[in-house]
């Protein structure tokens, strides 16, 4: 069986790449996919802890975080499209209207 | 039977929501502000029948200990749905909002969301609540999308709301590897046993506060604030200042003193740090602003700060002083937010220079509104003073002075810029300020309210210091 530390270090490589992709691409949609990025490094911890307890609470979890990012986006995209709309870019450098 | 008293309010703002939803398919275009009574009269309903039905009881773990049916829960879901309320009236004839069954149904919603956080006493309970409540307000934040500043500040308070939650995701499944359970008040516990270090215990208690910091607008997490305030309609920027702050705390609060009592001092002196910027950043950076939005934004940042100094208290001062200093911060913003949107329907500016002559276009307005600032301030006998009070007395109980001391100073600083907005008001003139300035019925109402709620709290203590204890003692 591969021991948990392996899953607990993958998991934080996976974690560091999201908020990597998060802090240095300028896309929105490249945002968005390292926010899921991030979000499935949770899931796969919370899914290893779980088999290493035997405590099925933690695959439960996963359900939520899965349902809740689905819902995330669908909210995200329509806002991106909104954006769009009015400013003909998603590139977060150029959505800067507010400010002060 | 009794667990299902013990939800009646979500259940009262569930329906409330599918009847807003249904109701807005039957309507005719010209008849849709009868939306707006049907979400008022529905939240009154709903605040009335939890003061009634939903008062906690002796048992108080529900559902299996995802709820708490405790006085915390009791006493937030009071602010949520009056914060809720006085929205549905300030959203009266908004543009694009005002006539809209879906704006109302989301507000609800999101209500439903921030009363669960309140009663969370589950990490997966924890994460639908946050989320139910954020989700739909990302899409108020942005619903006026052919009004660019609106769709832009949705976006960005869903990219930094995303981005944090799953952050805090993390650190939810970093603790949920050190206790091996996901019920808050077994986690103590379990971490105790488990003797885990306190350095991996730390960093994960870090992500999860990158996710509440979020919501409270606190550093250094406060960035979208001034953003997403300015950028969306004003009455959902008073909902996001209020409600979804205090959500926001009732979560910091149960969470820290029920789940990490084995590092308190660790993250009490943590949060004195961050709180002490917080506040500072906050207050400096409102003095340089010329739109009011901004400049609330930045104030409610301070005032983030300042509660913030009740829950690093850690004690039971610390809860009564977050609760009161809530329950009084609530409605002076609400007020004070319902000023701007009521300025913003009539003159289109949210400038503060704009702002002059208004005591001579509407005197009532402009002397509540010297009143709610002056409470803002925290001048006496108003009830943000004896919020400042409590949350000084509790930091200097601690062994805090020195946070005090920087409270003090703060206070001071936000004093300056708050009669800034009053001097406009007051002593400039601007061409045309003798014409009168209309306001609706119910607006100037729910103002009457908040001013009279504010000085009730300023002037007689007890009953919501009283409630404030019976918090506190859930968890003392």
């Amino acid at each position: 069986m591969v021991p948990l530390s392996y899953y607990v270090a993958l998991s934080a490589i996976l974690f560091a790449l999201g908020a990597l992709g998060v802090l240095t691409r300028r896309n929105t949609i490249i945002i968005f996919m390292s926010i899921e990025l991030m979000l499935n490094s949770a899931n796969l911890l919370f899914v290893a802890f779980a088999r290493s307890f035997g405590d099925v609470s933690g695959q439960i979890f996963v359900f939520f975080v899965m349902a809740v990012a689905a819902a995330e986006v669908a909210v995200g995209l329509a806002l991106i499209v909104a954006v769009f709309r009015n400013k003909h870019t998603i590139n977060i450098d150029e959505v800067s209207g507010l400010k002060g | 039977m009794v667990d299902y008293l013990a939800i009646l309010p979500e259940i009262a703002l569930l329906v409330l929501a599918a009847i807003l939803l249904l109701v807005d398919i039957r309507l005719k275009e010209e008849g849709k502000d009868t939306l707006n009574w049907i979400a008022l009269f529905g939240l009154v309903i709903t605040f009335v029948l939890t003061i009634l039905l939903a008062q906690p009881g002796e048992e108080e773990v529900i559902w299996g200990g995802m709820l708490r049916h405790d006085w915390m829960a009791f006493v937030f879901r009071l602010v949520f749905i009056a914060g809720a309320a006085f929205t549905v009236v300030f959203s009266r004839g908004w543009e694009a909002i005002g006539d809209r069954g879906e704006f109302y149904g989301l507000l609800v919603l999101s209500t439903l969301g921030m009363t669960l956080m309140g009663a969370a006493g589950d990490l997966v309970m924890l994460l639908l609540a946050i989320e139910t409540a954020s989700i739909p307000l990302y899409i108020m934040a942005g619903f006026s999308t052919k009004d660019g500043k609106s769709a832009e500040a949705g976006f960005k308070y869903l990219l930094f709301g995303a981005m944090t939650s799953a952050v805090m995701m993390y650190g939810f499944s970093l603790l949920f590897g050190f206790g091996g359970t996901t019920d808050i008040y077994a986690l103590a516990d379990a971490i105790a046993a488990g003797n885990v270090p306190t350095l991996p215990l730390m960093t994960s208690i870090i992500l999860v506060l990158v996710g509440f910091g979020f919501k409270i607008s606190m550093f250094p997490f406060h960035f979208w604030s001034p953003d997403v305030y300015e950028g969306a309609p004003t009455p959902v920027t008073g909902f996001l200042s209020t409600a979804s702050k205090a959500a926001g705390f009732a979560v910091l609060v149960r969470v820290m003193l029920v789940a990490f009592p084995s590092v308190t001092v660790e993250w009490q002196t943590l949060l004195a740090i961050l709180s002490a910027i917080t506040m500072t950043v906050g207050n400096l950076v409102a003095l340089r602003q010329t739109n009011i939005k901004r400049m609330l934004a930045y104030s409610s940042i301070g005032h983030a700060g300042y509660i913030l100094m009740g829950v690093a208290a850690a004690s039971s001062l610390g809860v009564i002083s977050v609760v009161y200093y809530i329950a009084a911060y609530l409605l002076t913003n609400l007020a004070a937010f319902g000023f701007v949107a009521i300025y913003y329907k009539q003159t289109g500016s949210d400038e503060i220079e704009d702002y002059a002559g208004f005591s001579r276009r509407s005197p009532g307005l402009a002397f509540a509104m010297l009143f709610t600032f002056l409470s803002l301030g925290g001048i006496p006998p108003l009830g943000g003073f004896f919020g400042k009070l409590l949350v000084f007395s509790a930091a200097i109980q601690a062994d805090m002075v020195w946070l005090a001391v920087v409270g003090v100073l703060n206070a001071v600083i936000a004093l300056y810029y708050y009669l800034t907005v009053i001097k406009f008001v007051y002593l400039r003139r601007q061409e045309g300020d003798e014409v009168p300035f209309p306001v609706a019925k119910s607006q100037s109402l729910a103002i009457i309210i908040c001013v009279l709620g504010v000085t009730f709290l300023g002037v007689i203590m007890a009953p919501m210091f009283e409630l404030a204890q019976k918090v506190a003692s859930s968890f003392f």
